[in-house]
């Protein structure tokens, strides 16, 4: 059993939390709060995806496109449409999660390379849907999007923005830790083991793949409205290939199935391109020496290795 | 019918780029098992490479091999210092892994040269051709006789070569053939090398036609991953065909029904292959003969 600090439900929530109310002490400008919220809404993403590649060993390799999907619902319903902030980003989960039922109901069965190959076909036509309707979504130039705005306030600066996203990771962390924690969770490790013993043992698995496929794209699609508000534009770019790879490098980085790892990397991989000037000519060859020095040297990810190391020491 | 012919050269030009690239993944698979998606970035390698040494004022078949033979070093050297020592892991990480070095791959060549568009010049003569109300580009010739010239070698190395038929077993049953003496170890370099030197191939032959850069490798990678997958992974006479197959969907979707969703229309079949044959288009006759 895990125990003491990082025991999930309360423990490491806690810690968070606290986390999360100690950093702005050190923040001193807008700069570096632009750089938590960033790392916080690009957490929320990579949450999805490390319950379903994680606990469930699903790849995916089209999780921008869902992503790309919760931002544009949200930038199109708020403008073009006057609906609320927060229910064009109930819509636009809404639709991603019809979107990932629909696709996931025959995809879902294809297992490796094929699975790959199918969420990457996904994702990329997502890209190409965006990109090509210019009198629909704006083209390959991208559109502007309403600030976050409910019942006449409006969130504006740093801390303002910092606060929320907190928020919504937070809550995102509890709900997935207690699905990870819940006879789902388990039934997904089960199925990650092995398809055929949780079959055998009368685990329902195309259930629980779809169900993990919906959820995930729920984070990704809630995630991207969040981002289309922060950043008040977005582009068909959010969609692509590169940022699909981009989530795994930071969910294999935290660790495969651990909820803190998917924070921990985004923290990691999100705030270097920030925080250094000079990394932007780096920053594809050193994301790609991530993920391979990961894979050979850290195939547990950062953190279960730590939590390992910790155990260790304190037993 | 003059704009059918049209349509089926050009797509048959780039559908043997694709069979190119295909051709390596099935390569690779059947020796290992492992699903390599920085093939693509082969493309990128013998391409770019063969512009740089051309640029240094060499000849333009001595830039192309050099630049064949420098990526197949490439491929020699990922076989042995990534995947050979975690060989044991799962297909999965070794699927994660070949996406990192791709990563790595694509960041090196955007700091070793630029991010600009390169072109080649095309083999023989710019001239075009006219063949019964056919314009022909000579290039796409050369493209489409070179990757036939490939695949016979390729095949011929398979049915010919102890090292071709050593891949051939350890395909078949890596652990009957350690048994006979093959080493997987140089299975996997071997089918590595030809994969990188399959790619690079494709990349010199390509660039004449639509220019590369540094990151042009992931978007050809899909072709030869998507061609793999159409004629059954590990089938490489399927790869081939299901290369060509696909450029010659995209080019008539281009024709006929939308130029801009061409890529999104081959992504549809490619899907509805996957769905409706999963083992590929030549998958069924595999499963016969077992």
């Amino acid at each position: 059993m895990k125990s003491g600090f990082l025991q999930p439900q309360t423990g490491g929530l806690v810690a968070l939390a606290a986390l999360m109310a100690l950093l702005p002490l050190l923040i001193t400008s807008d700069l570096y709060f632009n750089v938590a919220n960033n790392v916080g809404i690009r957490a929320l993403l990579c949450l999805g995806l490390s319950l379903l590649l994680g606990f469930a060993g699903q790849i995916s390799l089209g999780h921008a496109g869902f992503f790309a999907i919760g931002a544009y619902s949200s930038a199109l319903l708020t403008s073009r449409l006057d609906w609320p902030v927060p229910v064009a980003l109930l819509a636009g989960a809404s639709l991603c999660a019809l979107i990932a039922l629909i696709i996931g109901r025959s995809i879902l069965r294809l297992r490796g390379h094929l699975l790959a190959m199918a969420t990457l076909a996904m994702g990329s036509m997502i890209y190409i849907i965006l990109n090509q309707n210019v009198a629909l979504f704006g083209g390959p130039d991208g559109i502007s999007v309403k600030p976050f705005e409910v019942g006449g306030f409006r969130l504006q600066g740093g801390l303002q923005w910092y606060i929320a996203i907190c928020c919504a990771l937070l809550a995102g962390t509890w709900l997935a830790l207690n699905l990870v924690n819940s006879p789902i969770g388990r039934a997904l490790v089960a199925i990650k083991g092995s398809e055929v013993a949780a079959e055998v043992s009368g685990v329902d698995i195309a259930r629980y793949k779809l169900l993990i496929f919906v959820v995930s794209a729920v984070y990704a699609s809630v995630a991207g409205s969040i981002f289309a508000h922060y950043t008040e534009f977005i582009t068909p770019g959010e969609a692509e290939l590169l940022y699909s790879f981009e989530m795994l490098i930071i969910v294999l980085l935290g660790g495969m199935g651990s909820i803190y790892g998917a924070i921990v990397g985004a923290a990691i991989l999100m705030s270097l391109p920030h925080l250094l000037t000079w990394f932007h000519d780096y920053e594809t060859l050193v994301f790609g020496m991530v993920l391979v020095f990961t894979v050979l040297f850290l195939p547990r990810g950062l953190l279960p290795t730590l939590q390992q190391r910790w155990r260790k020491r304190g037993g | 019918m003059d704009g059918f012919l049209q349509l089926a050269i050009s797509g048959v030009a780039m559908g043997s780029i694709y069979a190119l690239v295909g051709l390596g993944y099935a390569l690779i698979y059947n020796a290992s098992h492992v699903v390599n998606l920085a093939q693509g970035e082969f493309v990128m390698l013998g391409g770019m490479g063969a512009v740089s040494l051309a640029g240094l004022g060499m000849p333009l078949p001595v830039a192309m091999f050099l630049a064949v033979v420098g990526t197949s070093v490439v491929g020699l050297l990922m076989a042995r210092l990534t995947i050979e020592p975690r060989r044991q892991a799962p297909v999965l990480t070794l699927m994660l892994l070949t996406i990192g070095l791709g990563i790595v791959f694509r960041g090196i060549a955007m700091l070793l040269w630029d991010k600009e568009v390169h072109t080649l010049a095309p083999i023989g003569s710019g001239e075009l051709i006219q063949v019964m109300g056919v314009t022909i580009v000579p290039q796409t010739l050369w493209v489409i006789g070179l990757m036939i010239v490939a695949v016979v070698a390729v095949d011929s190395f398979f049915r010919r070569s102890r090292h071709g038929k050593a891949i051939l077993a350890a395909a078949a049953h890596p652990m009957a053939a350690q048994l006979f003496g093959i080493k997987i170890d140089v299975v996997l370099r071997w089918s590595f090398t030809l994969s990188a030197f399959l790619g690079g191939l494709a990349g010199v032959l390509v660039t004449p036609l639509t220019f590369t850069s540094y990151d042009v490798g992931l978007n050809l990678g899909v072709k030869g991953f998507s061609a793999a997958i159409i004629g059954g992974m590990g089938n490489g006479l399927g790869a081939v065909v299901g290369g060509l197959l696909l450029g010659l969907t995209e080019s008539m979707a281009a024709g006929y029904l939308s130029s801009s969703y061409k890529d999104l229309i081959a992504l549809l079949v490619i899907l509805a292959v996957m769905l409706l044959a999963p083992q590929g288009i030549f998958g069924a006759r595999h499963k016969e003969r077992v």
